[in-house]
């Protein structure tokens, strides 16, 4: 079992989303994410998904989606080159004076902006890598008693001549 | 100038060349049966239920070839095809169903007669969409008709809002359609075929096992040609029956959970096997660990994802039967399989398929009557023992002989199925094979038979359960015979454990059931009396009959194999 992405190219069209994602649920394959959006051609949407799968079932899991009417194209990104990142934002809560360096010193080590702030919170905005944020999450929940994520979902174009995953 | 979708509707229908139509009017799509009342060479067929209609139109599309067109209306009209819809999407039966929806500006309220049956469907269907624009009409239904007849078949649902079907738009059908995301496989990998070929060529116990690719696929006279060029025995599935004669030489019968013991064993023992538009279904490998544990397996399907989904092959070939055993037959050559064959005659000598002939009317007297009387007719059956039995011993010649509800096992599927086989072959004898059980699950369209003047002959196999299910009581269940018995009462004891002289009369009586439809009634109960019964059956040329064979409720489907055990592990007494 390990984790696998594929780009997903889709009719833009009322259902597809559903159908797509009734499929993982109706056998039973295991979704980590999925982010869908539209394409520099608005007919077509374009879909990020992330599983967790052994072999047989990633090649099973390919193969339903290409039989799919609405399916344009199935990309396999496990083992190409890719950009890979996913938005995350993390609300730190109920912080003091010092507690708020701390989350400072973080975001400078993560490379992570601050984009909000109060008097006893911290809003932190990142671009990770999604293991990267999976990092970050565990660290502040380690350091801090209230946290607050939301998190959308990794996003993978194939790479130029660069790669970061 | 432009029409209304109404009349684009039919125009479309016309131009697919549709003959008959199987609809149930309502609310949401009077606008549609009101402009097929203003149109002649589409036949209308008013059935009495929905789920009896798509069936109908399952059993219309399997025997002609053609596609099924049903049009039923919103709500409960479209719920009601569902059962249809799964069975017809397993059995990759071409179907094309128009359900009528709410107008448009109504979606989403919970406005009379409205569900999401297209959400509802997803994943029973091969396509499905709702209308929302009266210019995506056309396309949409040349996309349908398209997409149910090419690669894989199967139905596709259409889902019309009121409005779209009176708002006027482009009068054009188109005559093509291009779709990017689906391209049926209309090639074949010529290497990996000859990979496959050597392999079978090398093999010492080799054997084929066809599935129903083969009768979907039309590709009976090119198996039977390989087949006897190759001198390679075969197997089928139970959708593959009749793929090449059942009585010819190299044919062993069906392998699977109650297939012929010479036929497991050979699958079990063959050191390659190649198989044919099959999906290895559970109910063919039984325990996959020990599923053709000495062989090499070649897996040719027209669909990839059923390629080592269930049973990892060593030689995929994605094809169509047909294209792939044309090429096959450029290169077979005949093979010495004479030892192999003497060893499955021999298998076949320790455990042939029969029943015990010392106590009463059985199922195999009544297949081996049938066999006897009909030609070239053409069997549907329903599910359960009586389908068993049916598919160990029909003796079948040509590919349209047996329509059977295999992917779903959908009780209720006979008698409208064969009612909607008659309707596509009027000139040809049609059988129906029902139980007790599965009659009733859709007994209200001997009405439609009658009405339909469509004279099916209806064998009923009654003993009084539901026969598959005692059966596993019976083996597995300590005879535990819970909601089984078809005449229990109220007043019947609570640890009934088999019928004897206090049990309750049955209900309904079949044969006064079917007179009260305008249909024949003849009830059998000795081996005598078979024959004369289906002589007489064939005599009515007006209505259907039911024949009721009463079978005792002791006769099991035999062998049979345990859920989830090894096909070599039979219970053959």
């Amino acid at each position: 079992m390990k984790n696998r992405w594929i780009a997903l190219y889709v009719e833009n069209q009322v259902g597809v989303l559903a159908k797509v994602s009734g499929l993982f649920s109706g056998k039973s394959y295991n979704l980590q994410s999925l982010t869908v959006g539209t394409t520099e051609d608005e007919t077509v949407s374009r879909m990020t998904i992330c599983v967790t799968s052994d072999d047989i079932t990633f090649e099973q899991i390919k193969k339903q989606l290409n039989r799919m009417v609405e399916v344009i194209k199935v990309i396999d990104l496990t083992d190409v080159p890719i950009h890979m990142k996913e938005i995350l934002f993390a609300k730190v809560l109920g912080i003091n004076a010092a507690e708020k360096q701390e989350v400072f010193q973080i975001a400078q080590v993560f490379h992570v902006e601050v984009s909000d702030i109060g008097n006893d919170s911290v809003l932190l905005e990142c671009k990770l890598t999604e293991r990267r944020n999976n990092e970050l999450i565990a660290l502040l929940k380690s350091k801090f008693r209230r946290i607050e994520v939301v998190r959308g979902g990794a996003v993978a174009i194939e790479s130029i001549s660069t790669s970061c995953r | 100038m432009d029409i209304t979708g109404r009349k684009l509707f039919v125009k479309a229908l016309q131009e697919e060349g549709v003959d008959t139509i199987f609809g149930y009017p309502g609310g949401t799509v009077t606008d549609l049966f009101d402009e097929l009342y203003k149109q002649d060479g589409i036949e209308v067929v008013l059935p009495r239920h929905e789920q009896g209609l798509i069936h109908e139109a399952e059993g219309y599309a399997k025997s002609t070839g053609k596609v099924g067109v049903c049009l039923v209306t919103s709500g409960p009209g479209a719920t009601n095809i569902m059962t249809g819809l799964a069975d017809a999407h397993y059995d990759n039966i071409p179907l094309v169903c128009f359900t009528g929806q709410v107008p448009l500006s109504l979606i989403g309220n919970d406005a009379f007669q409205e569900v999401d049956i297209v959400g509802m469907t997803r994943s029973i269907t091969k396509y499905g969409v709702t209308v929302r624009r009266r210019e995506d009409l056309g396309r949409i239904i040349k996309m349908a008709f398209h997409i149910a007849s090419t690669g894989k078949p199967g139905p596709v649902l259409i889902d019309i809002p009121k409005d779209i079907q009176t708002a006027t738009g482009p009068a054009e059908y188109p005559s093509s359609v291009q779709i990017r995301g689906y391209k049926p496989n209309d090639t074949v990998h010529v290497g990996q075929l000859k990979k496959a070929y050597k392999m079978l060529r090398g093999a010492k116990r080799p054997l084929i096992l066809a599935g129903g690719g083969i009768n979907i696929a039309r590709a009976n006279d090119k198996l039977l040609q390989f087949v006897e060029k190759t001198q390679i025995p075969v197997v089928t599935t139970i959708m593959g029956k009749g793929a090449i004669p059942t009585g010819h030489s190299l044919y062993i019968g069906n392998t699977g959970m109650h297939g012929k013991y010479a036929a497991n064993m050979a699958v079990s023992k063959c050191d390659v096997l190649f198989s044919i538009g099959t999906r290895f279904n559970d109910r063919i490998t039984g325990d996959l660990n020990e599923f053709a544990p000495k062989a090499k397996i070649i897996h040719i399907d027209v669909d990839t994802a059923s390629i080592s989904r269930n049973v990892v092959v060593d030689v995929p070939v994605v094809s169509d039967a047909n294209l792939a055993l044309e090429k096959l037959l450029e290169w077979a050559e005949s093979k010495d399989t004479e030892k192999w064959q003497a060893q499955i005659a021999e298998w076949e000598k320790e455990n042939p398929l029969e029943m015990r002939r010392d106590h009463g009317m059985t199922p195999q007297m009544i297949f081996e009557h049938v066999n006897r009387t009909f030609g070239d007719a053409i069997y549907v059956t329903d599910v359960g023992q009586h389908q068993m039995w049916a598919t160990q011993y029909l003796e079948l010649d040509s590919w349209h002989q047996l329509i059977t509800s295999g992917g779903l096992g959908t009780m209720g599927f006979g008698l409208p199925a064969a009612i909607g086989a008659k309707i596509g072959n009027p000139e040809r004898e049609v059988v129906c094979f029902s139980g007790d059980g599965g009659l009733q699950m859709n007994i209200q369209e001997m009405a439609t038979a009658v009405v339909q003047g469509t004279p099916v002959i209806i064998c009923l196999f009654n003993n009084y359960y539901l026969g598959m299910v005692r059966q596993m009581q019976q083996l597995f269940y300590g005879k535990r015979y819970e909601a089984t018995c078809l005449r229990r009462r109220k007043t019947c004891p609570k640890n009934c454990k088999g019928p004897n002289a206090a049990c309750p009369p049955y209900t309904p009586d079949f044969i006064a059931l079917a007179k009260s439809y305008g249909a024949h009634g003849i009830r059998v109960e000795r081996e005598e009396d078979i024959q004369a019964a289906l002589d007489e059956a064939r005599t009515y040329k007006d209505a259907p009959t039911i024949i009721e064979f009463m079978i005792s409720t002791d006769e099991i489907v035999l062998p049979m194999v345990k859920g989830g055990n090894a096909m070599s592990e039979m219970i053959l007494k």
